[in-house]
C-alpha cells in the first residue's frame, strides 16, 4: 500500500522538477490546476498498484498446480467489503470533483482590471485586435503583470484557442463570443494551439504569446504593433514583411510562392500576369488594385480553376499591411 | 416462438446418445443457406466475419496515422517532409475513427458473439425474432456499403464526430457517410429490441433472472441503451443531412443555426454509445475469469446491478465532452458531478473481478491472459477519466492526445482486448476446435505490450500539451510520436499472429469437445459446434451459472 504512494510521489516529484513532460507553469493557475492533477496521479498509482498488485498476487498465489487436488472458496462475497470499496472511491471522488469545481470557477469569473484584447479565429490563422489602440496583431503581445481578457469569435467554422503553459482553452464559436483570462507573470513566449479539428491546416493554426515588459509593450504598441526595426534599426523592407505577414496569417495555408498550386494559386507571378476568372471575364495585367481587392473582397473575383473559399482579410490587415504583402507578391516574379 | 417453453423436459441422455445429427455449419449447404439463414448462429458467424474485416480496414487506416507521424523523415528531393497531405491525413483519421466506432466497436461483441451465445446461454432456440434478426445483418451490411461509397467517392474529413460547422460546410462526401452511420443506427436498434424480448420470453425452464450468466445481463443493459440512445443520433445526423442538402438552418450559425447544438445531440447518444462498447466487455471477463478460477464471481447483484446503474447514470453525463464548449457553468459542474458518480459502479465491478480470483484455481489459458490484460488496461483507461472529470484538469487536457489515449485504454484495451479474449474462450464451441494455446500467448504478449508503448507515450503527448488530429507537430513533440508509432506495429504484429493461428486452426485445429474450460452455463452443455436447434432436448437450469463442482462448500459453514 505504502509502495503506491512512494512511487506516486517519485513520479510528482520527478513532475515538477523535470519538465519534459509537463508545460512550464506561467500561472498562479497553471500551478493550482497542476496541484490537482499530481493529487489526481497519487490517487491513480495508488489504485493502480492496489488492484494491479492484488491481482498478480492472486494469480501466482492461486495458480492451478498439477497433481494437486483442486479446491476453491466458496465466497459468494462480502457486504463488509463492497460498502467499504464503494464508499471510500465515493468520498475521494467529491474531493476532486470538489477541486477541480473550485478551480474551474476562478478560471470562468475574469477579474475586473483586465485589458481586453480580442480574438479572431478563421481557417487557419489567429488575429488579434487591441480594440483601443486599433492595433491588428498575428501574435498575441501583452504587458507581464497584467491581467488579460480574451474576447473571442471565428468568422468560419469551430477553433479552440489553447494555451499549454496557461492550462486555459476556450472553444472559438461562429456567430458568438467567448471569453477566457489569464495572468501573465513573466516576460517569456509561449505557444498557442488551435485544438478543435477545423479542416486542411489545422496543425499549423498556431501563433504565441509574448510577454514583454510594460516598457517595451508601450514601445510596440507606440509602434502601431510593429515589431522594432531591423538590425541596428534599420527599417525593414516592405516585402520582407509581407513575407512574414504571409508565414504568420495564415496565407501559407493556401498559397504557395514556388509556383505550385494548393487551395488557391501560388503568388508567383500572381503581379502583371494576364488572368482568368471564373465568370469568364479577364484582365490583362493584375495590378496593386488587383491584389488589394482580392484580399479584402476575394469573392470580387475568383481566378478561374479555383474554388471561392479565401476568407476576406477586410478589418484584419491594414493598409500598411496591405501594402507589405503587395510589395511581397511583386517581389515574386 | 415459445414452443421450446412448452416442450416437456425429458432425460438429457436419451436424445444425445444418436450423436449423428449435423452441426449448424453443415445442417444446410452452399452460399444461399447463409445467405437467406434466420439461424442466429450463422448471423453471428457472419457478422463476425464483417467485424473482423472491418477491424484489419480500421487498423491499417491506424496504421498509416501513425506512420505519418513519425515525422519529418519522409522528406528528400521532390518530395513533401510528411508522409501524407493534411487533406490525406485528415481522412484516414476519420475513417479510422468512423471505422472502428460504427462499424467495429459498437457491433463488436453484440452482434456477433451476443447473437451466437445469447440463446444458447439461455437454453432457446433462437432469438426471439429470427427473421429481424437476418434484416438487422443486412441493415449492417447497407450502413457498411454507404460508408464504402463515401470512401470511393473521396472520403470524409470531418472526424468521427461530425461537429458542425465543419461537417455542414466541408466539399468532401459527408452525406453519404452520415446516412452509413444512420442506417447502422437501426442495425442496432433491431438488434436490441430482439434481445431485450429474448431475454425477458425465452429463458429456459429454471433459469431465473438471477440464475443468468453475467454476459446475458451485460447484453442486457446494452440492448436498453442502443433502444433508447440510437435514435437520438439518427435524428441528429438526419438533420445535419437536411442542412446540408437543402440548406435548412439547424447547426451552421451562418443560416441561423447552432453549432453547439450539435454537440449536445451528439453526446447525448455517443456518451451511452461508450457504454455501448464497454458494458458487453464487462459481460465477457466475468465470464472468462469466473470459468478459469472455478469461483463464484464476487458480488454477482452488485455486478449485475452495477451494469444497469452505469446504463442509467450514463444518459446524464453526456455534457462532460463539453467544458470548453461555452456550455452554462451551472450544466458543466453537474455533468463534472455525474461523470464522478459513474465511477463507483465501474470501480466495484474492477474490484469484484479481482476479488473473485481469491482463493481459486487459476487456469492461465490464453482467454484468460487477455481478461488480466483487460483488467491491467481498463484500470489505466478508467483512472485516467478521473483526470479528464475534473473540471479544471480537463480544460488544460482536453482535445490533446491525453483524450486519445484515455479512450483508446478504454475502447481499445477494454472492449477490444475482451472482444479478442472472449473469441478465445468462446472459438471451441463457435468451430468445433481448439486454438493453439502456445501462439495465443505469443499474440497476447505482444498485443498487451505494443499496446502500452503505444498509447502511455500518448498520456506524456497530452500532458505535454499536443493537441489531437494533427498531421504534423512541433519538433518537440517527436520523440514520444516515434516510440508510440513503433508501438503501434508491434500491436499490429499481435493481431496479425492472431490472425493467422486462427486460420491454422480454422484447417487443421485440434477438435473441441462439449465443454473444454468445464464451464456450467447452458452453452457448454450442447455439442461443440452446436447442432441446428441448439440443444437435443429443453434443458432446465436448477442452480446459477458459477457453481462449479470445485467450489468446497464445506468452507462456507462458520464464515462471514
Ligand atoms: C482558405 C484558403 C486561403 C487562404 C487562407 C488565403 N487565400 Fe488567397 N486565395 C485563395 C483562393 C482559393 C484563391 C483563388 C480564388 C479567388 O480568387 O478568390 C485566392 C486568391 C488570392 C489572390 C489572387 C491570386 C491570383 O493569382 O490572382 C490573392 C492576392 C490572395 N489570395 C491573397 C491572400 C492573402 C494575402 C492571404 C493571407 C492574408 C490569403 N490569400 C489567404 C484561398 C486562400
Ligand atoms: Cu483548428
Ligand atoms: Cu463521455
Amino acid at each position: 500500500m505504502n509502495l503506491g504512494f512512494a512511487l506516486g510521489h517519485l513520479m510528482a516529484q520527478a513532475a515538477n522538477t523535470a519538465s519534459w513532460w509537463k508545460p512550464i507553469q506561467a500561472s498562479a493557475h497553471a500551478s493550482s490546476v497542476d496541484s490537482l492533477f499530481n493529487f489526481i496521479m497519487y490517487l491513480c498509482f495508488f489504485f493502480f498498484v492496489l488492484i494491479i498488485g492484488a491481482m498478480i498476487y492472486f494469480v501466482v498465489k492461486y495458480r492451478r498446480k498439477e497433481g494437486v487436488p483442486i479446491k476453491t472458496s466458496p465466497i459468494k462475497g462480502n457486504h463488509t467489503l463492497e460498502i467499504v470499496w464503494s464508499v471510500i472511491p465515493g468520498i475521494l471522488l467529491v474531493i476532486m470533483f470538489a477541486w477541480g469545481f473550485k478551480d474551474w470557477l476562478a478560471i470562468a469569473v475574469v477579474p475586473a482590471n483586465a485589458m481586453e484584447v480580442r480574438v479572431t479565429g478563421q481557417k487557419w490563422n489567429w488575429t488579434f485586435t487591441y480594440p483601443k489602440e486599433g492595433i491588428v496583431s498575428p501574435d498575441l503581445v501583452v504587458p507581464a503583470g497584467q491581467t488579460i481578457k480574451l474576447v473571442m469569435t471565428s468568422k468560419d467554422v469551430l477553433h479552440s484557442f489553447y494555451i499549454p503553459d496557461f492550462r486555459i482553452k476556450r472553444d472559438v464559436v461562429p456567430g458568438r463570443y467567448s471569453v477566457l483570462w489569464f495572468d501573465p507573470a513573466e516576460e517569456a513566449t509561449h505557444q498557442i494551439f488551435c485544438t478543435e479539428y477545423c479542416g486542411t491546416s489545422h496543425s499549423n493554426m498556431l501563433s504565441k504569446v509574448k510577454v514583454l515588459s510594460s516598457e517595451k509593450y508601450e514601445q510596440w504598441i507606440a509602434n502601431g504593433g510593429e515589431e522594432e526595426g531591423g538590425a541596428g534599426g534599420k527599417p525593414i523592407p516592405l516585402a520582407e514583411k509581407g513575407k512574414k505577414l504571409y508565414e504568420s496569417r495564415g496565407c501559407v495555408a493556401c498559397h504557395s510562392v514556388d509556383g505550385t498550386a494548393k487551395v488557391g494559386p501560388s503568388w508567383k507571378g500572381a503581379y502583371g500576369t494576364a488572368h482568368k476568372f471564373a465568370d469568364g471575364s479577364s484582365l490583362a495585367s493584375t495590378d496593386e488594385n488587383y491584389i488589394r481587392e482580392s484580399i479584402l473582397v476575394p469573392g470580387a473575383k475568383v481566378v478561374a480553376g479555383y474554388p471561392n473559399v479565401m476568407p476576406s482579410y477586410q478589418g484584419q490587415l491594414n493598409d500598411k499591411q496591405i501594402e507589405s504583402i503587395i510589395e511581397y507578391i511583386k517581389s515574386l516574379k | 416462438m415459445d414452443s421450446n417453453r412448452n416442450s416437456a423436459p425429458k432425460s438429457a441422455h436419451a436424445a444425445s446418445a444418436g450423436g449423428v445429427e449435423p452441426n449448424y455449419l453443415n445442417a444446410h449447404k452452399g452460399i444461399w443457406s447463409w445467405m437467406t439463414t434466420v439461424d442466429h448462429k450463422r448471423l453471428g458467424i457472419m457478422y463476425l466475419v464483417g467485424i473482423l474485416t472491418f477491424f484489419a480496414a480500421g487498423g491499417i487506416f491506424a496504421l498509416l496515422v501513425r506512420t505519418q507521424l513519425l515525422g519529418k523523415i519522409f522528406g528528400g528531393p521532390g518530395k513533401q517532409d510528411w508522409l501524407f497531405s493534411g487533406d490525406t491525413y485528415n481522412k484516414l483519421f476519420t475513417l479510422h475513427g468512423a471505422v472502428m466506432v460504427f462499424l467495429v466497436i459498437i457491433p463488436s461483441i453484440p452482434a456477433s458473439l451476443g447473437n451466437f451465445f445469447l440463446p444458447l446461454m439461455l437454453g432457446a432456440k433462437d432469438v426471439a425474432f429470427p427473421k429481424l434478426n437476418l434484416m438487422s445483418f443486412y441493415v449492417y451490411v447497407l450502413g457498411g456499403c454507404f460508408l464504402l461509397f463515401s470512401i470511393l467517392t473521396g472520403a470524409v474529413d470531418t472526424g468521427w464526430t461530425f461537429y458542425t460547422p465543419y461537417s455542414s460546410t466541408t466539399s468532401t462526401s459527408v452525406v453519404s457517410a452520415v446516412m452509413g452511420v444512420f442506417i447502422l443506427g437501426f442495425s442496432s436498434i433491431l438488434t436490441g429490441v430482439n434481445f431485450i424480448v429474448t431475454i425477458h420470453k425465452m429463458r429456459a425452464p429454471g433459469l431465473t433472472w438471477t440464475r443468468l450468466p453475467l454476459f446475458v445481463w451485460a447484453q442486457y443493459a446494452t440492448s436498453l441503451i442502443q433502444v433508447l440512445a440510437t435514435p437520438v443520433l439518427a435524428i441528429t445526423l438526419m438533420l445535419l443531412a437536411i442542412e446540408r442538402t437543402m440548406g435548412v438552418g439547424i447547426f451552421d450559425p451562418k443560416l441561423g443555426g447552432d453549432p453547439v447544438l450539435f454537440q449536445h445531440f451528439f453526446w447525448f447518444y455517443s456518451h451511452p454509445a461508450v457504454y455501448i462498447m464497454i458494458l458487453p466487455g464487462f459481460g465477457v471477463i466475468s465470464e472468462i475469469i469466473t470459468v478459469n478460477s472455478r469461483k463464484q464471481i464476487f458480488g454477482y447483484k452488485a455486478i449485475a446491478m452495477s451494469s444497469v446503474a452505469i446504463a442509467v447514470i450514463g444518459f446524464l453525463v453526456w455534457g462532460h465532452h463539453m467544458f470548453t464548449s461555452g456550455q452554462s457553468e451551472l450544466a458543466s459542474a453537474v455533468f463534472s458531478f455525474l461523470t464522478f458518480a459513474v465511477a463507483v459502479p465501474t470501480a466495484i465491478k474492477v474490484f469484484s473481478w479481482v476479488a473473485t480470483m481469491y482463493g481459486g484455481s487459476i487456469r492461465l489459458n490464453s482467454a484468460m491472459c487477455y481478461a488480466l490484460a483487460f483488467l491491467f488496461l481498463f484500470t489505466i483507461g478508467g483512472l485516467t477519466g478521473l483526470f479528464l472529470g475534473s473540471l479544471s484538469v480537463d480544460i488544460h487536457l482536453h482535445d490533446t492526445y491525453f483524450v486519445v489515449a484515455h479512450f483508446h485504454y478504454v475502447m481499445m484495451g477494454g472492449t477490444m482486448t475482451a472482444f479478442v479474449g472472449a473469441l478465445h474462450h468462446w472459438w471451441p464451441k463457435m468451430t468445433g476446435r481448439m486454438l493453439s494455446e502456445f501462439w495465443g500467448k505469443v499474440g497476447c504478449f505482444f498485443v498487451f505490450v505494443g499496446f502500452n508503448i503505444t498509447f502511455l507515450s500518448q498520456f506524456l503527448l497530452g500532458t505535454k500539451g499536443m493537441p489531437r488530429r494533427y498531421a504534423n507537430y512541433l519538433p518537440e513533440f517527436q520523440t514520444l510520436h516515434q516510440i508510440s508509432t513503433v508501438g503501434s506495429y508491434l500491436l499490429g504484429l499481435g493481431f496479425l499472429i492472431t490472425l493467422i493461428y486462427m486460420i491454422q486452426s480454422l484447417i487443421n485445429g485440434e477438435k473441441a469437445s462439449k465443454n473444454p474450460w468445464e464451464a456450467m452455463s447452458l452453452e457448454w452443455q450442447t455439442d461443440s459446434p452446436p447442432i441446428e436447434h441448439n440443444f437435443h432436448v429443453q434443458p432446465v437450469v436448477k442452480h446459477g451459472p458459477y457453481e462449479f463442482p470445485e467450489i468446497d462448500h464445506s468452507l462456507a459453514r462458520g464464515g462471514h
